[in-house]
């Protein structure tokens, strides 16, 4: 029997209270939701027009469903770990033991960044990049289906763990020897690695899929230095993750073989060396933090420049700040650890480029708010997440040139001071950036906007929130105070963390309202004018066909003449096209991307618990299925001419509906 | 049958998928090569570290690695003239290469094991020392991107020889062609790196 399910036994679904109450709700929620899916009848609909489907469009939506489930579990860390920290000092213990709350803190990091904050990103560039450049599809769009699900089994991996064995209890980047098998014995961070791997695959298959994209299917006429600055924030971003994400891989596979092989690649004994791991996982993570940030920026120039009607101020300095920004978030990797005794010239040289990153981010700033001046300013709340950025982003960012000085670093490092910072930088910029991108583009691809009164009460709720739960972090820092404690002896610090517990109920109150933007904005939509594609009188290419677009997004391509092709269009700069329709290919629905992925699954989950012969059995079901795939040629369908014609005069809705 | 005849139909369109996925899988290959570049590195910084064990020198065999090496570039060799012929639209002469050049990796392959094997039998397996570790998987990882490539090989001889020759299927020749290739110039660092220094 030990043999047939390798570590895995009836312990591993044995847990406390708390854990299991959380495993009740999840348990429930998917019966709520099967159930509903059953009553209706729709899970043909489901399998063939969502699951199976290739259009980038769809996919993205998935991407976010998956990105707002995993953003609620996140959340509901943050809420723990807030409220142990508002009562566990001095003789009270709070209501989480130490391991759940290491679990609580590891599974928080991993969750925003790899699921929220990587997930969000996807989904922007599903939904904008093939429409901002004039395409018609992604490059490879099998590849993006495959990439989505093994995303979205990553995700459930991180799930599995609450109900199945445990979760990593050893930080969000799981430093050895801590995450060696000596000193973490049980499966959490094996979860970990393969939640990664898994996830850190998908990753990289999209950041190639959109640089092929990007680079080869422009629109004719559409030269580099006439992308939009979203689609060249979004390069730097690719280019990160196809240089970055092979060296998380490489030093996930490294950590695995130590922990599974009993390799000595960086534990204490036999000449391991765990400062090479925390060397390699940030010349992995510094990037990481960039590709999470440098989409936000392109949204936010996106933002100013049509809520100001107005084109961006500076397109070519934005575009070289990016490029520097790209190219110096390799070399800043070792400002993660200055106090790992790298010595005085290797810290000042690092501490000399971080500092540096902060003069491309400044050009990048004024040239925002020099947009703005004399603009006709729209205070929507795109345009709200955006001005609360700057405030946000900027106090974040000096504090961070702060923490780029090694001297400084040496009293502030693992403090609560740099917990206060990068959440400044990722949900300041990050998130509200997302934020910002998702009420600017979801009448784009819904046909209705969301309720603008209800979104400025979320975004209030969010920003009061966050600086409450944010800003004592900075003072707490300075006055001592670690990051990942789950008790504190200090009585002063409370009054602090009660503070900082205080914002948690403004933010859930912001995500409430923000789900309740789209029910509104639902209800709302026959009144709305979004449907005529054009919501905010925008100035690129995805604002000049219908919403949501025509699964071939164009009906002709655009040739581009200028920068902001469809401004230029409507100032009658140039003339619209000439309509004559022709036949079009799009690639036809498969369910192998869903199949393969679920099989990447079973793998991962095989071989966390060493359950040998199914990991075997399942990675050769994979292989197969991928030959099979590979045997079928290209499956396409084509699009007459007629039905172009019948789905542009009648909006894609409509000819949907009849 | 239909798909095909649609591909048939559209030649431009054909030219533009086969430019899209040559220059994404250089994009994957560059990738790769960071991954490499890891091990690499890794391998650098670990390569003192023998925690009492042997080192480079006492293990390898130069005149073996150098086997190795001459039986790999000549499969590159072989699979290049198996492209030839494929752009040729020559069957017979297309299947004789990659099946030469399978047979060669092949032994590439049996003879990597062998060596692995000798080592670990001696008790200097990965487990030995953090430079022993570094070097079994810097190596044995080219050796399963070579395993890799032998099933890729064999699935494409037979879609060659069931499907003949579709732009679908020169495609992706082309693709492993470029993989079979850098796979050994990975071996020439590998070689240079491990073997050759790793000795002097």
């Amino acid at each position: 029997m030990n043999d047939l399910f390798g570590k895995l036994d009836i312990r591993a679904f044995q847990h406390d209270a708390i854990e299991n109450s959380v495993g009740v709700v999840i348990a429930l929620t998917s019966l709520i939701i099967i159930g509903f899916v059953t009553y209706h009848g729709r899970w043909k609909w489901l399998w063939k027009e969502w699951i199976t489907s290739l259009d980038p469009k769809r996919i993205g939506v998935m991407y976010l469903i998956v990105v707002l489930l995993m953003l609620f579990k996140g959340v509901m860390d943050a809420v723990m770990m807030r409220a142990q920290l508002a009562m566990a000092v001095g003789d009270t213990a709070g209501f989480l033991g130490a391991a759940h709350f290491q679990q609580v803190f590891s599974a928080h990091g991993t969750t925003m960044i790899f699921f929220v904050g990587m997930g969000a990103i996807f989904a922007t560039m599903n939904f904008v990049v093939p429409l901002q450049i004039g395409a018609r599809d992604v490059a490879f769009p099998f590849l993006n289906s495959l990439s989505f699900w093994l995303f979205a089994v990553s995700a459930a991996l991180v799930n599995v763990s609450m109900f199945v064995g445990e979760f990593s209890a050893t930080g969000w980047l799981a430093y050895p020897p801590l995450s060696g098998i000596e000193y973490s014995p049980g499966v959490g961070v094996d979860y970990w690695i393969w939640v990664l791997q898994i996830s850190g695959v998908s990753s990289l298959l999209s950041g190639i899929n959109f640089l092929v994209t990007i680079l080869k299917m422009r629109a004719p006429g559409m030269t580099l230095m006439r992308m939009p600055i979203f689609i060249w924030s979004i390069f730097g971003a690719l280019v990160l993750i196809v240089v970055a994400f092979p060296i998380l891989t490489a030093t996930l596979a490294l950590l695995a073989l130590d922990r599974v092989l009993g390799m000595h690649f960086f534990t204490s004994a036999a000449g391991g060396n765990p400062m090479m791991y925390i060397n390699l996982i940030w010349a992995w993570g510094h990037p990481e933090v960039y590709i999470l940030v440098l989409p936000a920026f392109g949204i936010f120039s996106e933002i100013v420049s049509t809520f100001s009607q107005k084109k961006l101020f500076g397109y070519t300095s934005m575009v070289w700040a990016l490029m520097i920004i790209t190219f110096l978030s390799f070399v800043v990797w070792l400002h993660h650890f200055f106090t790992m005794g790298a010595g005085a010239n290797v810290n000042a040289f690092f501490g000399i480029m971080t500092v540096l990153i902060a003069v491309p981010t400044g050009v990048k700033v004024f040239n925002w708010l020099f947009t703005m001046r004399q603009g006709k300013i729209h205070l929507s709340t795109p345009m709200l997440w955006f001005l609360a950025f700057i405030f946000i982003f900027s106090t974040g960012g000096m504090t961070g040139v702060l923490l780029s000085i090694p001297p400084a670093d040496f009293q502030l490092h693992n403090s609560l001071f740099l917990i206060a910072h990068f959440h400044s930088m990722v949900i300041g910029g990050v998130l509200f950036g997302i934020f910002a991108g998702l009420s600017y583009w979801f009448p784009k691809f819904t046909g209705f906007k969301l309720d603008e009164r209800l979104g400025r009460y979320a975004f209030w709720c969010w920003f009061i929130g966050f600086l409450l739960a944010f800003m004592p972090l900075y003072a707490l820092g300075l006055m001592g105070a670690t990051r990942r404690l789950d008790h504190y002896e200090v009585h002063a610090w409370q009054p602090l963390y009660m503070i900082a517990a205080a914002g948690v109920p403004f933010i859930i109150v912001g995500i409430i309202l923000q789900n309740l933007q789209i029910l509104v904005g639902y209800k709302n939509r026959k009144t709305d004018s979004a449907i005529m594609g054009d919501s905010w009188n925008g100035r690129t290419l995805e604002w000049s066909t219908s919403s949501p677009p025509p699964p071939y997004n164009f009906a002709i391509i655009p040739h581009v003449g200028e920068r902001d092709p469809f401004w230029a269009v409507k100032e009658g700069n140039e003339k619209p096209e000439h309509r004559k329709y022709e036949d079009i290919m799009m690639p036809r629905n498969t369910s192998f991307g869903f199949w393969i992925a679920g099989f990447a699954f079973l793998i991962g989950f095989a071989i966390i618990w060493h359950i040998w012969w199914f990991g075997l059995l399942c990675l050769a079901t994979l292989l197969t299925l991928v030959i099979i795939r590979t045997w079928g040629g290209m499956d396409e369908e084509v699009i007459t001419a007629e039905e172009v014609k019948n789905i542009e005069e009648k909006g894609f809705n409509r000819w949907q509906q009849s | 049958m239909a798909a095909e005849l649609a591909e048939h139909a559209h030649p431009e369109h054909d030219r533009e998928v086969f430019e899209r996925t040559i220059f994404g899988f250089w994009m994957y290959l560059m990738s790769d090569c960071v991954l490499f570049g890891t091990l690499f590195a890794t391998y650098a910084v670990l390569q003192d570290s023998l925690a009492g064990g042997p080192s480079g020198k006492e293990l390898f065999n130069l005149p073996y690695a150098l086997l190795e090496t001459l039986i790999l570039l000549t499969s590159s060799f072989t699979s290049g003239l198996a492209m030839l012929s494929a752009h040729k639209k020559n069957l017979l002469r297309t299947i004789l290469y990659f099946a030469i050049t399978f047979i060669l990796g092949a032994s590439f392959l049996t003879l990597e094991i062998n060596e692995f094997s000798h080592m670990v039998q001696e008790g200097n397996s990965w487990q030995r020392s953090a430079f022993l570790s570094s070097y079994f998987t810097l190596v044995s990882t080219h050796g399963l991107h070579i395993t890799v490539g032998l099933l890729w090989m064999t699935v494409m001889m037979a879609q060659v020889l069931v499907r003949g020759f579709l732009p679908e299927t020169l495609k992706r020749l082309t693709c492993l062609c470029l993989f079979w290739h850098f796979l050994d110039i990975v071996w020439i660092f590998i070689f240079t790196f491990v073997y050759l220094m790793g000795v002097t």
